[in-house]
């Protein structure tokens, strides 16, 4: 694990390990159980996607892993450390509306610095630097309902990258966008994820979305979700829009699907 | 008279409307903001016309002195009101009605509103304070500020503190419950999102709690507003010795019946007026807040 340690950026560390986790939801006869048994080891700067059918507990293991929903038994660590509460080195993207409606696209940004006490002049300057190399140096005074959903979605990416979290946790970040803003925002975020060697974690359940993104791709049954199996994804990198239609991703996500659906009914005489 | 005071008002109101649509429509560029001017004018103009038509009505049932279940012998024409208006907002004691009640407004509503507002957040946040607080609260809840004033008499040393409170109780209810209201309807996203962030709990309830329920605060400070005009004029007929609402029921007594209608538009507009006041702050407040912005 510490080999992946060598490139000594900020960041370099976030090791991800989850042993043994079920998360049961409410007691007695109305408990549910969320998620079973969940074994999985995340390395540093390694960009993991979960991939399974809406409602099977994915976004329950982001919860864990962010800190808000805590584990029944099991152990789950971020860099060794048990994970109790919420904290700003894992930075959590969620679905959408999560920017603050009353702070412009600059306040949202600094918001995690004036949580850690930086000085006003210091993190406007982060959050413009930020807020500029992601293309909206100018909407810093505009307020996030004036922006459209990929816009708001790169706000969002902005408040947590200029953290330097350790590890991102992403929750269908992208669900929510037009299929050309999709597009866009995963090339802008292969190339942030390149440029500040974090750990992400993503949850998906688009078999091109995890395929195009991630270095290994976990797939999860129904609920209460286990880990049905996991794939490598050997895709060269770096990865642009060009890869999607390229064989080597249409034969491995054939390979996806056969795996997601069992194999495929004969095919009709064409 | 009345029709031609109508005819006064309307033409002049209707020319400007139609002469922007034109403009709009052909020729200016920065159509949005033309077509919102439009828009507003129409407003103003169908609202102005509404109000016309009323008083119309009401002048000529005066005038003619219908007696259809409503008898109209003793009420006033809009006429007759003006000829009171014109003769007594020159008055001195007029105004010293008028500042009184203002004064006791003011003072009421303020604590209201601070008390309000923190107990509010307290109890919308705080299991504790809300199993403690609000008990007590919805008993009292119930009770109109006007059975209050037996009580308010014998609490306080002066008819002027009384009163002040009988207004401070019809302020602090609508307060109170819009902003526990406001406070669980906050997005716990934006709750969560804080904390994913760094935030403790006091920059939660700084940075995310008080925002997040600021137009709700906002709304409730609005009607708070209006009931405690209500509330206020009530302890004023009943037992003031000054000020708007007293005025009124005095008017009443001395049969100057022109006078009760001019209280009653007064205090419309004073209630009107001091609403639109704290809407008006609060959208100072408030510039990122768009009522209609749901769609965005």
């Amino acid at each position: 694990m510490s080999s992946a340690t060598s490139t000594g950026a900020i960041g370099a560390t976030g090791a991800i390990g989850l042993r043994g986790v079920d998360i049961h939801f409410g007691e007695g006869k109305t408990a549910v159980q969320a998620l079973s048994g969940i074994d999985l080891q995340i390395e540093p700067g390694e960009f993991v996607s979960l991939l399974g059918p809406s409602g099977c507990g994915k976004s329950t293991i982001i919860g864990a892993l962010a800190g808000f929903t805590p584990i029944t038994s099991g152990e789950l660590r971020v860099d060794g450390e048990r994970v109790t509460a919420p904290g700003p080195d894992r930075g959590v993207v969620f679905q959408q509306h999560t920017l603050f409606p009353w702070k412009t696209v600059a306040k949202n940004v600094e918001f995690g610095l004036k949580m850690r006490g930086v000085r006003q002049a210091e993190r406007q300057r982060q959050a413009r630097e930020m807020l500029t190399q992601m293309g909206l140096g100018e909407f810093l005074a505009h307020y996030p309902h004036q922006l459209s959903g990929g816009m708001q979605q790169r706000v969002n990416l902005a408040r947590v990258l200029v953290n330097r979290p350790r590890v991102i946790l992403m929750d269908e970040p992208f669900c929510s966008l037009d299929a050309q803003a999709r597009l866009q925002m995963q090339e802008l975020l292969l190339s942030l994820w390149h440029e500040l060697h974090m750990t992400v974690v993503f949850v998906t359940h688009e078999v091109d979305e995890a395929l195009f993104l991630s270095d290994r791709v976990v797939v999860l049954s129904q609920r209460p979700a286990r880990i049905k199996s996991q794939i490598k994804v050997g895709l060269p990198r770096p990865r642009t829009r060009d890869l999607l239609t390229s064989p080597e991703f249409v034969s491995l996500k054939r390979e996806m699907l056969d795996l997601l659906m069992g194999p495929p009914p004969a095919a009709k005489a064409s | 008279m009345a029709s031609a005071a109508q005819a006064r008002i309307a033409p002049r109101v209707q020319a400007a409307p139609l002469s922007a649509a034109e403009v709009s429509l052909s020729a200016r560029p920065n159509r949005n903001a033309t077509g919102r001017l439009t828009k507003r004018l129409r407003a103003a103009f169908v609202g102005a016309l509404s109000i016309a038509l009323w008083l119309g009505l009401w002048q000529l049932a005066s005038v003619q002195k219908w007696d259809m279940f409503f008898r109209f012998e003793n009420i006033p024409a809009p006429t007759e009101v003006a000829a009171a208006f014109s003769e007594l907002y020159r008055a001195p004691k007029f105004a010293a009605h008028v500042g009184n009640s203002v004064r006791r407004i003011f003072l009421g509503f303020s604590i209201a509103s601070a008390l309000a507002v923190v107990l509010g957040l307290l109890i919308g946040r705080f299991r504790l304070a809300a199993q403690s607080l609000f008990p007590p609260l919805e008993i009292l809840r119930p009770i109109p500020a006007v059975a209050w004033i037996p009580v308010a008499i014998l609490l306080f040393t002066s008819a002027e503190q009384s009163m002040v409170f009988i207004t401070f109780i019809g302020a602090f209810f609508p307060i109170l419950l819009s902003t526990i209201h406001g406070v669980e309807g906050v997005d716990r996203r934006l709750v969560y999102a804080s904390l994913t962030l760094g935030a403790g709990p006091i920059d939660v309830f700084k940075e995310v709690i008080l925002p997040g329920a600021l137009p709700s605060i906002v709304t409730g400070l609005s009607i708070g507003m209006g009931t405690s005009w209500f509330s206020l004029v009530t302890a004023e007929m009943i037992s003031g010795q000054f000020g708007i609402g007293y005025y009124t029921w005095e008017a009443y007594t001395l049969q100057q019946y022109p006078k009760i209608v001019l209280g009653m538009v007064t205090i419309g507009l004073l209630g009107m007026g001091s609403s639109f006041l704290v809407k008006w702050v609060g959208r100072r407040f408030m510039p990122w807040f768009k009522p209609d912005a749901s769609a965005a």
